[in-house]
């Protein structure tokens, strides 16, 4: 019987860059889902934060920020979430996906892959919203533009994860059902965007769009509540016990 | 695992819920053969397939790929895949899918090669989603034989296609085999069966029915077919002596076409032939019914 067969580093990478690159362009060539995505955070901020509260909120440099974060937060969550939920369901129901285990394409290759598509994603959406942020009277150095945008592409893992697994479970047809069954209340009971009532706070607790914020607070050195090192540990293992519980429900069903 | 097979299920069981989908089945690819694998729908096919290929665990037995477990990546290097159900990205082109899918082999054959092998070079920069769906089974068709394997799994490889489209797979199977590859055929038409298998394994209800060559296959039954014009109702026929529906027993041969004859003076373009794979498979997969 023959030896395994090798395959060297080099052209492991690029095969997995040719991953990373067909993915983004897929992507991109449905502007019809990837628009969205995309102006959908910086629009937002613009007919609030300018718009409709433009005068009251150049007094008020708190409610900008908290404004700028919650728009900035929503737009990590929807290219993960949306991206890898439906994407994943539709590749498992179409077959994709078990063409893919049955080539040697390794499963976490094309995961890293779409995972970077969506870190791509949320690079350009952290661009629109720091072109747009001054218009808002928001003046935050560049170095705090770069922070908060670095965690905010890192911080788009959890909600990767959150859509793999959706994406692990549903139909093609049910996954934009089931992600926006996650996706729409996660956005209220995180207090991104309102602030929650003192009484429910605690809830805010079990969202990681909550921990993403309060991270993305503690990079532009403004007054944010716990350890920056507690949202992290839970961001990560969101992150990874989903993937994990995914990845195994995909090796066994498909 | 015998040093001379390639791939080979031993003794496995699969069972899905209730539904036993294998039943201590075997069977093993040689080198250089094209093997078809036969039986009708639910008989277990798939999932024969689906455990060569890793796609699935034995609930019992075992399945090696190249002397390997089927889901190493080892294994699945030496492995071209054309899935009927599988689907490929709609949004890429032609180009871009089958470059992709060469770049996880160790030795891919030049992304244009296998265009022009597989008369794909037309559809090139085409996006897969726009493509027919012949035009899409023969992208299928280059993206298995792009890593040049040594073993290429073929499941339904010509539904959809034209006779010309047909054609040419078929030639590029035969190329395949006369260049050494492996092929496991899992088709509806046995006439294609008939016309490239070196062997056949007939699976039915889980369990392995018979294997051999074609003609070993046709031998298991021997009768006789008679197709002939005749203004003589069928069930006149069949109620004749030694008659089964139109189709006569080897004994009863002689007898039943003299009384044909003797019964419809206008009866022409008598033919008499003997089984093919079609009647040897209705045959085989009946009895275990």
């Amino acid at each position: 019987m023959q030896a395994a067969v090798a395959v060297p580093r080099a052209r492991e990478w690029r095969a997995f860059a040719l991953e990373a690159k067909f993915e983004s362009l897929r992507m991109l060539r449905t502007p019809a889902f990837a628009g969205p995505f995309l102006l959908l955070p910086a629009a937002l901020y613009l007919l609030f934060a300018v718009v409709l509260f433009g005068p009251a909120l150049a007094k008020d440099p708190n409610t900008v920020l908290f404004m700028f974060m919650g728009f900035s937060i929503l737009g990590v969550m929807g290219p993960g979430m949306f991206g890898f939920g439906i994407v994943v369901a539709t590749e498992r129901e179409q077959g994709l996906l078990q063409l893919r285990r049955a080539l040697p394409a390794p499963l976490s290759a094309w995961l890293l892959a779409m995972m970077l598509m969506s870190m791509l994603f949320v690079a350009l959406v952290m661009a629109s919203m720091a072109a747009v942020a001054p218009l808002g009277h928001l003046h935050l150095p560049a170095m705090q533009l770069l922070g908060v945008s670095l965690v905010c592409i890192l911080g788009s893992a959890p909600f990767c994860a959150l859509g793999f697994f959706i994406g692990s479970l549903a139909s093609a047809k049910s996954a934009p059902a089931f992600v926006n069954l996650l996706y729409l209340p996660m956005i209220y009971l995180s207090g991104i965007l309102i602030p929650l009532p003192k009484s429910v706070e605690w809830v805010a607790h079990l969202s990681p769009a909550y921990h993403l914020e309060q991270l993305a607070l503690a990079a532009v050195w403004a007054p944010h509540a716990g350890d920056p090192w507690v949202h992290i540990a839970l961001l990560a293992a969101i992150a990874v016990v989903f993937t994990a519980l995914a990845a195994r429900r995909i090796a066994r069903r498909g | 695992m015998t040093n001379h097979n390639i791939a080979e299920l031993a003794g496995v069981t699969k069972r899905f819920g209730k539904i036993l989908a294998l039943d201590e089945f075997s069977m093993a690819v040689h080198p250089g053969e094209l093997l078809a694998v036969l039986g009708p729908n639910g008989a277990g096919k798939t999932t024969a397939i689906s455990l060569l290929l890793g796609l699935a665990r034995p609930d019992k037995g075992t399945a090696r790929l190249f002397g390997l477990a089927p889901e190493s990546i080892e294994a699945r290097r030496q492995i071209g895949v054309m899935l009927q159900e599988a689907t490929l990205i709609p949004e890429l082109r032609v180009c871009e899918q089958i470059e992709l899918v060469a770049a996880y082999y160790p030795d891919p054959m030049p992304v244009s090669r296998v265009l022009e092998l597989t008369g794909t070079a037309p559809l090139s920069r085409r996006p897969y989603g726009k493509l027919s769906s012949g035009q899409k089974r023969q992208v299928q068709f280059a993206i298995a034989l792009v890593g040049r394997p040594r073993l290429l799994f073929l499941d339904e490889p010509t539904v959809g296609l034209d006779v010309q489209s047909r054609e040419f797979v078929w030639q590029s199977v035969r190329r395949l085999i006369a260049e050494g590859s492996s092929i496991v055929l899992t088709t509806h038409y046995l006439e294609e069966a008939e016309a490239l298998a070196d062997r056949v394994v007939v699976i039915n209800k889980g369990k392995l029915i018979a294997t051999g060559t074609v003609d070993e296959m046709r031998a298991l039954v021997v009768r006789k077919l008679i197709t002939c014009k005749t203004s003589l109702r069928v069930e006149e026929i069949s109620r004749w002596p030694d008659v089964q529906s139109v189709t006569a027993n080897h004994h009863g041969l002689h007898i039943t076409v003299r009384r044909l004859l003797a019964a419809d003076e206008d009866l022409h373009d008598l033919e008499v032939v003997s089984a093919g794979l079609a009647e040897a498979f209705t045959e085989l997969t009946q009895e275990v019914r």
